[in-house]
């Protein structure tokens, strides 16, 4: 009898479950396993409490990222309790044999940005990582998601994880993407639609015309966000884009027509059935901005900021009268008449080359407006290298942009890169959260040729309307 | 692991939801390298004031909420962040349980792990106990609730009582303490064949 339909999902599960205890939950086998300096050295330090090694380090990889400076790499660190933790994660990859990509390292970058830049990432694959963003690598067809720190502990030692089989949700986008809308705007929007727990306890995998016709790394960027809406992970099904990207990476497998031909039957069989399924229409979709403190507080560039007034729900009434107190907002205020202290083009969520080649693209021959204060961080010192043969370095400085190395940066704010208090800031992150890039800090969530533009002009603007220069 | 049978405690209603773990522990206290000492920096933003002094308006910091273990808060509890620093920091300033109507993935699976119980209740139940609490705040007083893991049941003095649901699994590590990675490694035989089936070289420790 012929097997049936599974989603892409159900085959990677299926393939990973060591065994099933009875009365026990699962164990799931982790492929790779990536880890930085902030949600690790606790994790070490239990396997060295109780004698425990990793059982794989070939399968763990190593680099420091949330905590890092991104000014010049050849001084010393100032913060001396930021320098211990990465000491800390030094000391820990040695003596348990992990590979790391250090700050001196050509390959250092956001974790998220350097497992699929280097082939680490694979279709098929279980990938965890002790960070939330961790489903960026599901773009490439793998099950990839964030864990505690206790399972970190868990997985060096056993290089397996307990776990329930999440439910699968199908997100459908349908139709193609307008013209000046990103995949940026497209999870927003996506978010926004299924809240900020539309997706818990759910694995998405985002399908339909409009995701098939991204390139890898907005797929990356899609699938980053997952988590915004509460989702255990998001996924892509491989295809001839992702087989395209990886081809001749560092870490892709040697005999890659096998490996093609294998990551060819992972996609979700004709007839597989989803827990649930959502559809939407790309053609419904406009530029995106957040209004308040959580990414499900968006609306369109061509919108105003809503009275609080106006949600059925108490919870939404009261999150949003919170929401714009903080963020110094009043209901009805136009979207495009909020002006801007600062811009920040980073992070896993978009600071790969065609992140920055949008932005670049938008500013070239343009000057960031007198009252605003920029800066790009590359995702990656390969972004950085790529970035700078490019050119793009130049036009970003020329427009007045800080140029950084490599880091999670003001996405969240560890290092010394932070808002001051009521600053208001257009980021290309993934998090409006209260104080997230800065206590009192003022967060709108937007698109790399969004907030570019928004550098230039002072405030949102359509980039839609722009004029390229 | 610190076990969980049964406890009675003072409840802390907070009245928010969507409370992320960038509020119950912000990005400033993950530098540490240790577990513990997180509890002084619980929702640290909210509980203090620029100058340092504790924010009188903050509902932990009001009399009802004085020694309080038992969290009771609104939807998605816990989203946003994987940081284990947020239930160390709960479980540190003496938080044994959290009560909403829904829970982030990973900041649910992060309470297991440190003898917190992570309870989900009904949108109305959860309406309810808000209502108790505000009701003994009102009356000078403090909202007891007593949470048993053997039973699953979440009760009061004066005749709430609710059963939760938790997997079992989950809640016999808690009951007793297990040590998790230690029960997965009894089945280092079956994680070994995986490996030779999936064409992976030998472990040679």
């Amino acid at each position: 009898m012929p097997s049936a339909p599974r989603t892409l999902l159900d085959k990677i599960w299926d393939d990973h479950v060591v065994c099933t205890p009875s009365g026990e939950l699962p164990l799931l086998y982790i492929d790779r396993h990536l880890v930085h300096e902030v949600t690790s050295p606790q994790a070490f330090e239990g396997l060295r409490l109780a004698g425990r090694r990793v059982r794989r380090p070939e399968a763990t990889f190593a680099t420091p990222d949330h905590n890092v400076p991104t000014s010049d790499r050849r001084l010393p660190i100032a913060d001396p309790i930021s320098k211990q933790q990465i000491d800390t994660l030094r000391a820990n990859c040695r003596e348990f044999g992990v590979r790391l990509f250090d700050l001196d390292d050509a390959d250092q970058g956001i974790v998220h940005v350097i497992g699929p830049e280097l082939g680490i990432t694979q279709p098929g694959m279980t990938i965890v990582c002790g960070d939330s963003h961790t489903a960026t690598h599901g773009a490439l067809g793998s099950l990839a998601f964030g864990i505690g720190t206790s399972e970190v502990e868990h997985v060096l030692a056993t290089q397996t994880l307990r776990q329930a089989k999440p439910k699968s949700l199908e997100v459908r986008v349908e139709g193609s993407l307008p013209p000046g809308v990103t995949a940026k705007d497209i999870v927003l929007y996506l978010i926004g639609r299924l809240s900020t727990e539309g997706g818990v306890g759910h694995v998405i995998e985002y399908t339909g015309e409009c995701i098939r016709s991204l390139g890898m790394e907005q797929r990356m960027t899609v699938c980053n966000m997952s988590i915004e809406a509460g989702a255990r992970a998001g996924m892509i099904a491989p295809d001839a884009v992702t087989f395209d990207y990886l081809r001749g990476r560092d870490h892709a497998p040697k005999d890659y027509d096998a490996a093609v031909a294998r990551w060819e039957k992972l996609p979700s069989d004709p007839g597989a059935v989803y827990d649930r399924v959502e559809i939407f229409r790309a053609a419904d979709v406009v530029p995106q901005v957040t209004w308040g403190t959580n990414p499900a507080q968006v609306t369109g560039i061509d919108a105003v900021v809503p009275d609080p007034a106006a949600f059925a729900d108490p919870n939404d009434r009261s999150s949003a009268a919170r929401a714009l107190d903080y963020m110094g907002l009043a209901g009805g205020t136009k979207i495009v008449d909020i002006p801007l202290d600062r811009v920040f083009i980073g992070s896993c969520t978009n600071s790969r080359i065609e992140d920055l080649r949008a932005a670049a693209s938008v500013i070239r021959g343009y000057r960031v407006a007198p009252s605003v204060q920029a800066m790009v961080v590359p995702g990656s010192g390969r972004v950085k290298r790529q970035a700078e043969e490019e050119g793009l370095d130049r036009v970003f400085r020329e427009a007045g942009f800080d140029w950084r190395e490599a880091g999670c940066s003001m996405c969240l704010g560890m290092n010394p890169d932070t808002l001051a208090p009521q600053e208001r800031c257009a980021s290309t992150s993934n998090r409006n959260f209260e104080g997230r890039q800065g206590k009192g800090g003022r967060t709108h969530l937007v698109s790399p040729a969004m907030a570019a533009a928004a550098a230039v002009a002072g405030h949102f603007v359509d980039v839609r309307h722009w004029q390229y220069k | 692991m610190q076990s969980f049978t049964t406890h009675t405690g003072i409840v802390a209603a907070l009245d928010r939801a969507n409370v992320d773990t960038d509020q119950i522990i912000p990005k400033q206290f993950l530098k540490r390298i240790e577990r513990t000492g997180f509890g002084q920096f619980l929702f640290f933003d909210w509980r203090f004031l620029p100058d340092g002094s504790l924010n009188p308006d903050f509902e932990l910091n009001q009399p009802p909420a004085a020694g309080a273990s038992v969290l009771l808060a609104r939807r998605n509890f816990g989203c946003g962040s994987s940081r284990e620093h947020a239930p160390w920091s709960l479980a540190d300033y003496g938080f044994r349980a959290v009560i909403a109507p829904t829970f982030a993935d990973i900041f649910f699976n992060n309470c297991f792990q440190n003898g917190i119980v992570p309870i989900r209740l009904d949108e109305a139940d959860v309406d309810e106990l808000f209502k108790r609490a505000r009701a003994a705040a009102a009356n000078g007083g403090q909202y007891r609730l007593h949470v048993d893991l053997k039973a699953c049941t979440v009760s009061d003095d004066a005749g709430f009582e609710r059963s939760f649901a938790v997997d079992s699994f989950r809640r016999q590590c808690l009951l007793e303490g297990l040590d998790d990675i230690g029960l997965s490694l009894r089945h280092t035989d079956e994680i070994a064949a995986w490996e030779k089936a999936h064409g992976l070289p030998a472990v040679s420790h």
